[in-house]
């Protein structure tokens, strides 16, 4: 029976991927067609000398650190509103305030960054503050939604042992069982850090800051070598951060 | 002596990073243009708040909730066309990039020759690279090679995807137990054979898991493509965003909201049926 | 007057009757050790002492109060003084032991003074001593995961000593010590009780320890008091009613590991 099941699912899924190509009405075999690939090839050749002159280096490398900032300061703001809505969410505030956490949590999950920042563009204007504050409510829906869960999962015994002996709620939180949850927390910001800095690198396609927007400009006026340049720097931040991360989960969540 | 002894080893590395901490968070603050108050004084005298006052209620006749549809379902075509489309590419790559097939490993207590490292490296580079310029950026450059539409966002998350899907797989083939791989391929077995019987069995609830995961970032992936004009609901936000139709913006967003958490709940049922 | 127990009755949520109707008195500085078989009550017993559980049925006075007939604010401050040592003390694997020691006052500081400490050891002599006395001064800075099974008892028996309640509750507190180790602490705690005029409730399960250091000892069985004597006076026929038919059951010790997500992005 569970044997069926499964081989339902499978080719279920099998006919999804056939019914979206069809619905979609790709034409994979003109894609590959000589004509088109030469157009594409003659299209990548463009993207291989990038501007390498001091002058766009340096506009570069400002949005590159505004890039940076802003994908640093969004994590560092949705773990504190992340941790604030988790609580509730994990249901340490009785079952209302669950649900209403939770709702607000998926809300805020639900909507991507790039949308986000569209809506922060028109309330907070152009500029990295928009981006920043589009990945903090991004990201404060994805964190609290995992830190609820570690925090259930978090064994009780060592906060109650601290109540038993007359410590307050926050004693025993901090005490009790923090040492055990911030080690899961740090991994699942870093986590949150690496997709960050990905997305805070093309916010700017909606105006709101960092690298994004001198790519879109670029690639407006058909300046591939520019856009080339900015890929590369995109590349440098990603690889940066990922390296910066993975020492961090090294030394402190794994130790 | 008493002095050592009263003293926390640890109180010099927490001094020093908080410290750290403290001198990078000032230029970032500077950089990011950080206000957090434009959250709280979205008042209706703003252009935000006359925005937001015309969400309710959200839009609801029946030709702005076919187009819904309509876009609903091309996203979800886009993501699952884009997924398809990636493995293909990703489980080649992953078996060509992973260490855990290696002949020589097999034989050398675990340890690859060098020689065969170095052209492992070439496939893990690609992969590497094709997953760090984000999916959008792909969908940007693709808009402009093959033209707008649903086209273009499909091949960005399979080139993204599958450098994403590749060098996870191949990750987790290493990070399974060796051993009877590596039995089978002494025994004289064809790596393909090693793979199927040795690593795939340890490996799949992982895998399936992963990837489930991903389709699920592959479906917002794709909402947001359509903002560089790669087809989906993030094209008509972005119409109705510029046309300021707070209603039609509020429906959309419900709809994101919808989808979210039906993913979810297929994801969980998936999960559970085939890990 | 420091404890007693009148007519108290406990009942597990399954169904299971722990204790049925205990009249317990207890004066200020006795030391008394409770023994019995696995499953008499014994844990049950310290763990109504500390005002971990309500009784379902019964009165119960500690240190001239009624813990459930007071605020928990109350509550929270007769639990202050009232020290109680776990038989598999209940750490956080991450956390030093230094700090772990020092949690041991958090029911007298102040809520600064609790998360000043977290960030730096306010008192690092104060934990040095109380683990000193228990010869682990050495692994002052160590993590608790780096601890075996027996340091960490001596771990959670240096914090209730560094709270320095009125009351000090100990469930099994040397059963994964070896001889020697077990004998020394026991003595520690009966000096500690001793010096500072404590009264000491301890459960063992180790009858020889218990008739050697303590003056008065409770027989517990099926969540009865069996006898309740001076330990002079237990004789081998009351120690062999107390474990006729006992079964060698070795408790489940909870394996806390923790298990660590982390994404692959």
């Amino acid at each position: 029976m569970s044997r069926l099941i499964n081989l339902l699912l499978l080719l279920s899924i099998g006919a999804a991927v056939i019914a979206s190509f069809a619905y979609l009405g790709i034409d994979l075999g003109a894609l590959i067609s000589g004509d088109s690939l030469g157009q594409m090839a003659g299209y990548v050749q463009r993207f291989l000398s990038p501007d390498l002159s001091a002058e766009h280096l340096s506009a570069i490398s400002h949005g590159a650190m505004e890039t940076l900032a802003m994908s640093a300061l969004g994590t560092l703001l949705a773990a504190v509103f992340g941790l604030l809505l988790a609580l509730p969410a994990a249901g340490r505030f009785g079952w209302p305030l669950q649900s209403a956490a939770r709702l607000l949590l998926n809300a805020l999950r639900a909507i991507p960054e790039l949308v986000w920042a569209a809506l922060m563009v028109l309330a907070a204007g152009l500029g990295p503050n928009a981006g920043t504050l589009a990945l903090a409510l991004h990201t404060a829906g994805v964190l609290g939604r995992l830190f609820a869960e570690a925090l259930e999962n978090t064994p009780t015994a060592p906060a109650e042992a601290i109540r038993l002996q007359g410590g307050s709620q926050v004693a025993a939180f901090c005490y009790g069982t923090l040492p055990n949850l911030w080690p899961q927390l740090l991994a699942y910001c870093l986590y949150r850090w690496e997709n960050n800095i990905r997305m805070a690198s093309v916010l700017g396609f909606v105006g709101a800051g960092g690298l994004g927007q001198m790519l879109y400009v670029s690639l407006s006026l058909f300046q591939e070598a520019q856009a080339s340049t900015v890929i590369l720097a995109m590349l440098v931040l990603v690889f940066g951060v990922d390296a910066l991360s993975g020492w961090t989960r090294q030394r402190w969540v794994r130790a | 002596m008493l002095n050592r002894d009263t003293r926390d080893p640890a109180a010099l590395p927490r001094l020093l990073l908080t410290l750290l901490a403290l001198v990078l968070l000032w230029p970032g603050i500077q950089l990011s243009e950080l206000d957090l108050g434009v959250l709280l004084q979205a008042d209706s005298q703003s252009e935000m708040g006359r925005f937001v006052a015309a969400f309710w209620p959200p839009t609801h006749d029946a030709d702005f909730l076919q187009l819904l549809l309509d876009a609903t379902l091309q996203t979800l075509a886009i993501a699952t066309a884009g997924m398809a489309l990636a493995l293909l590419l990703a489980i080649p790559a992953s078996l060509l990039a992973s260490r855990a097939l290696s002949l020589s490993a097999a034989s050398l207590g675990g340890r690859p020759k060098p020689l065969a490292q170095l052209l492992r490296w070439p496939v893990r580079g690609l992969l590497i690279f094709l997953r760090s310029v984000p999916e959008i950026v792909w969908a940007l450059l693709f808009v402009r090679a093959v033209g707008l539409g649903p086209t273009a966002g499909v091949l960005a998350i399979a080139i993204t995807y599958s450098g994403m899907l590749g060098k996870v797989y191949a990750e987790i083939f290493e990070s399974v137990d060796q051993r009877p791989a590596h039995a089978l391929l002494q025994a004289g077995s064809g790596r393909l054979a090693a793979f199927v019987y040795g690593i795939l069995p340890n490996a799949a609830a992982e895998l399936t898991s992963y990837t489930v995961y991903r389709w699920e970032c592959a479906i917002r992936a794709s909402v947001v493509m359509g903002f560089v004009g790669a087809g989906g609901l993030g094209q008509q936000i972005d119409l109705s965003m510029r046309m300021f139709a707070g209603g039609e913006v509020a429906s959309m967003l419900l709809t994101f909201l919808l989808l979210v958490l039906l993913a979810d709940q297929l994801s969980r049922v998936l999960r559970r049926r085939l890990a | 007057m420091t404890l007693r127990l009148s007519g108290a009755s406990l009942s597990h949520g399954n169904g299971v009757h722990a204790l049925r109707g205990v009249d317990l008195h207890i004066a200020a500085g006795e030391q008394v050790a409770i023994i019995g078989p696995s499953g008499a009550g014994k844990s049950s017993l310290l763990n109504l002492l500390a005002s971990a559980l309500q009784p379902s049925s019964g009165e119960i006075q500690l240190l001239g109060e009624q813990p459930w007939q007071l605020s928990s604010s109350q509550r929270q401050r007769l639990r202050a003084r009232i020290g109680l040592v776990h038989q598999t003390p209940p750490l956080p694997a991450r956390q030093r032991v230094v700090t772990a020691v020092l949690a041991g006052k958090l029911g007298q500081w102040s809520l600064g003074k609790s998360l000043l400490n977290l960030l730096h050891p306010l008192d690092i002599p104060g934990a040095r001593r109380e683990l000193a006395k228990l010869d682990l001064a050495d692994k002052l800075f160590a993590q608790c995961q780096q601890l075996s099974g027996g340091q960490l008892q001596r771990v959670g028996i240096a914090r209730v000593l560094y709270q320095a309640p009125e009351l000090l509750l100990a469930d099994e507190p040397v059963s994964a010590m070896d001889p020697v180790l077990a004998e020394h602490t026991l003595n520690v705690l009966c000096r500690h009780a001793e010096q500072h005029g404590v009264t000491l409730v301890a459960s063992l399960h180790a009858v020889e320890l218990a008739l050697a250091h303590f003056p008065r000892i409770i027989g517990l069985r099926d969540g009865q008091i069996l006898f309740d004597r001076p330990a002079g006076e237990v004789g081998q026929a009351q120690l062999d009613a107390l474990y006729a038919n006992e079964q060698l059951l070795s408790p489940p010790t909870p394996s806390v590991t923790l298990s660590l997500q982390i994404p692959r992005c």
